[in-house]
């Protein structure tokens, strides 16, 4: 199998917390890769880390055979790696097809001038970003909603949104931060369905997720970071039967501080 | 100007194209009814455009991109100070006014740009007392640049400043038509302003509906979730602070042409705060409210002063609140009256930023299938 993104020996410290410590992890092309580890362990720093929102202490990330530039989200959306939040960051004034056309940008060139003389170009380009967009909320099932300003929206689909943006960067990696949080059974089966979908789609998924059936169910391997260390990294039956894991969401034996 | 066709009450909604028709005729015959209150009121009016200007360029920096720029008066003062310089007895140059207007504009510009750098971190008050250092800055330089090379001409300003020449038609000479028919220069001015606003309509709108305007909406929405889908927040920053700033330089020409005359006064804080209110009044990120809001609390201040001079003398025999100090209580009076009856604005309509036409077109296309 293919590596898409690989991690190496990255390193962030806040103040006296070290956040993260060496983690190395390796990612393949086309899978489902799951980040699981109590509160704390260091998973969304290490998707803010990986995505540029901060700078690693020390290490560096190799996506598709070169380096990734650290501290530039938008060079690092640019190589084709995408995010959602735990919580939800939509633009609340826009509607659900505006989100998307933002999410359009980094794929899409109108400067100031081909906009203000709505030269051919740029009208082709706006036509293209807006059925482009259509088609993305068509894909995660909100195509009724375009119109609807996306604070108004239900919290299930706030969240289907904030996928459907992510993809509107064309990415080859998709990052979800808790993608199923605050869900119901169904809306969580539906999600499911929604990722392996983008799995067949050729997109990688990269997933930070507390439900551990979900996570079971979804992942092809899985990570699982304590104290911002990688204490596992497997396939999930394998690590379900861990001890260090088993200790670290349990409590107690050599992790207990 | 279909916010502006939609915000016009009870038509607005019922037949927007009689609306719109209704806009544009106001906007004719407004000098010509002015004109029956005396010359002073084409006078105001031609200021209630400029203000339209101002209004529209900042409502791009703080409405748009949700950057709180309270100096925003300086860069209307770089516009007015490069006109003076380049077309009046101070330095005897006399460039004609298309040279003239650009310049301006991109000095301002480059002032936006200067300000945009060291701000670029800054959000919210840190960014609005930065800001409104920057506009006491450039302020207080115009105040004291006429020592020890006398530059700006310090608080006496700068006299005698061309008028507005366009291809050798004098605006501020009144238009004879025929023996005994002339056109007062003030609507000359009018015009000319109208057209300056309706451009920059066009202009802002464009700007608006596009891969830009969406990438200021989500800046100033979540600057964060900005930055993850891939806008250079740092670019669309600092290109929202060059064209507002603009906007100020060219409708500071115009100040300048029009006025003939500048002066650092003209220029001070409180000039600011009156377009942020005026904005903010009409409501924020959005054409038609920046354009309403400009236009009411560039007049009613002055119709409230014409009221309230001789209303004062009537009841207690003499002026008591002067009327300048008049005009910021009705300001606040405005802006308190708003929070509590339409926080969001006279003119709350909620701003597209996408057409809806190719979305129709779109599931026209799917309807078919």
């Amino acid at each position: 199998m293919i590596t898409l993104l690989e991690a190496r020996n990255i390193g962030k410290r806040f103040g006296g917390l070290q956040a993260l410590s060496d983690v190395s992890l390796t990612i393949r092309k086309g899978e489902v890769y799951g980040l699981i580890g109590p509160n704390g362990a260091g998973k969304t720093t290490f998707f803010n880390v990986l995505t540029g929102a901060y700078t690693p202490d020390g290490g560096e990330f190799v996506f598709n055979g070169s380096e990734l530039p650290t501290g530039k989200p938008h060079k690092v959306v640019g190589r084709g790696i995408a995010r959602t939040f735990q919580n939800i960051r939509l633009f609340r004034e826009l509607t659900a097809l505006e989100n998307v056309m933002a999410g359009h940008h980094i794929r899409t060139k109108a400067g100031v001038w081909g906009v203000l003389t709505q030269n051919r170009f740029t009208r082709e380009e706006e036509r293209l970003t807006t059925e482009r967009a259509y088609e993305l909320l068509k894909y995660v099932g909100i195509e009724r909603f375009a119109e609807v300003v996306s604070k108004n929206l239900s919290y299930g689909d706030q969240r289907r949104l904030e996928i459907a943006r992510a993809l509107a960067t064309e990415p080859q990696l998709l990052a979800l931060d808790e993608p199923a949080a605050g869900m119901n059974a169904t809306e969580t089966a539906q999600l499911k369905a929604l990722i392996e979908q983008i799995r067949r789609d050729g997109i990688t998924v990269m997933l930070i997720e507390h439900d551990v059936k979900l996570v079971m169910g979804l992942c092809d391997r899985v990570a699982v970071l304590d104290f911002g260390k990688k204490i596992a990294e497997d396939v999930p039956a394998v690590v379900q039967k861990n001890e260090a894991v088993i200790a670290a969401y349990l409590g107690g034996g050599k992790h207990a501080h | 100007m279909n916010e502006l066709a939609a915000a016009v009450p009870w038509l607005g909604k019922r037949n927007p194209l009689a609306a719109r028709w209704l806009i544009i005729i106001l906007a004719i015959t407004a000098p010509l009814v002015a004109w029956q209150f005396g010359k002073s009121w084409v006078r105001i009016l031609d200021f209630a455009l400029l203000y339209m200007l101002l209004a529209m360029g900042l409502n791009l920096v703080v409405g748009f991109a949700g950057l709180l720029d309270l100096g925003y008066i300086a860069f209307y003062a770089v516009g007015a100070y490069t006109f003076a310089f380049l077309a009046s007895p101070h330095f005897d140059v006399h460039l004609p006014f298309w040279t003239i207007l650009p310049l301006g504009a991109g000095f301002a510009a480059m002032a936006g740009i200067m300000l945009g750098f060291p701000v670029l971190r800054l959000r919210g008050d840190y960014l609005a007392i930065v800001t409104l250092g920057f506009g006491e800055i450039v302020r207080i330089f115009m105040l004291n640049l006429n020592y020890p090379v006398n530059i700006t001409n310090g608080p006496q300003g700068i006299n005698m400043i061309d008028p507005i020449n366009l291809f050798g038609w004098d605006l501020s000479r009144n238009l004879q038509i025929g023996e005994n028919f002339s056109i007062n220069s003030l609507f000359l001015y009018y015009y000319f302003f109208l057209l300056a606003v309706a451009g920059s309509i066009v202009f802002v709108h464009r700007l608006q509906i596009s891969r830009v305007g969406r990438a200021w909406a989500a800046m100033r929405d979540d600057e964060l979730a900005a930055k993850a889908i891939g806008i250079n927040t740092r670019n669309m920053k600092l290109l929202a602070f060059s064209l507002g700033a603009t906007f100020g330089g060219l409708s500071g020409c115009l100040f300048g042409a029009f006025q003939g005359f500048v002066s650092p006064e003209s220029f001070s804080l409180m000039e600011s705060i009156a377009v942020l209110t005026m904005v903010v009044f009409g409501g924020m990120g959005n054409i038609a409210g920046a354009l309403v809001g400009a236009f009411v609390l560039a007049l009613l201040p002055e119709i409230l002063r014409d009221v309230a001079v001789p209303l004062q003398q009537t009841l207690f025999g003499h002026v008591l609140l002067d009327p300048e100090v008049l005009r910021m209580l009705l300001l606040s009076l405005a802006m308190i009256l708003m929070m509590l009856l339409r926080p969001a604005g006279l003119i709350p309509a909620r701003a597209r930023y996408s057409h809806d036409h190719h979305l129709s077109n779109k599931l026209k296309q799917e309807a078919a299938k």
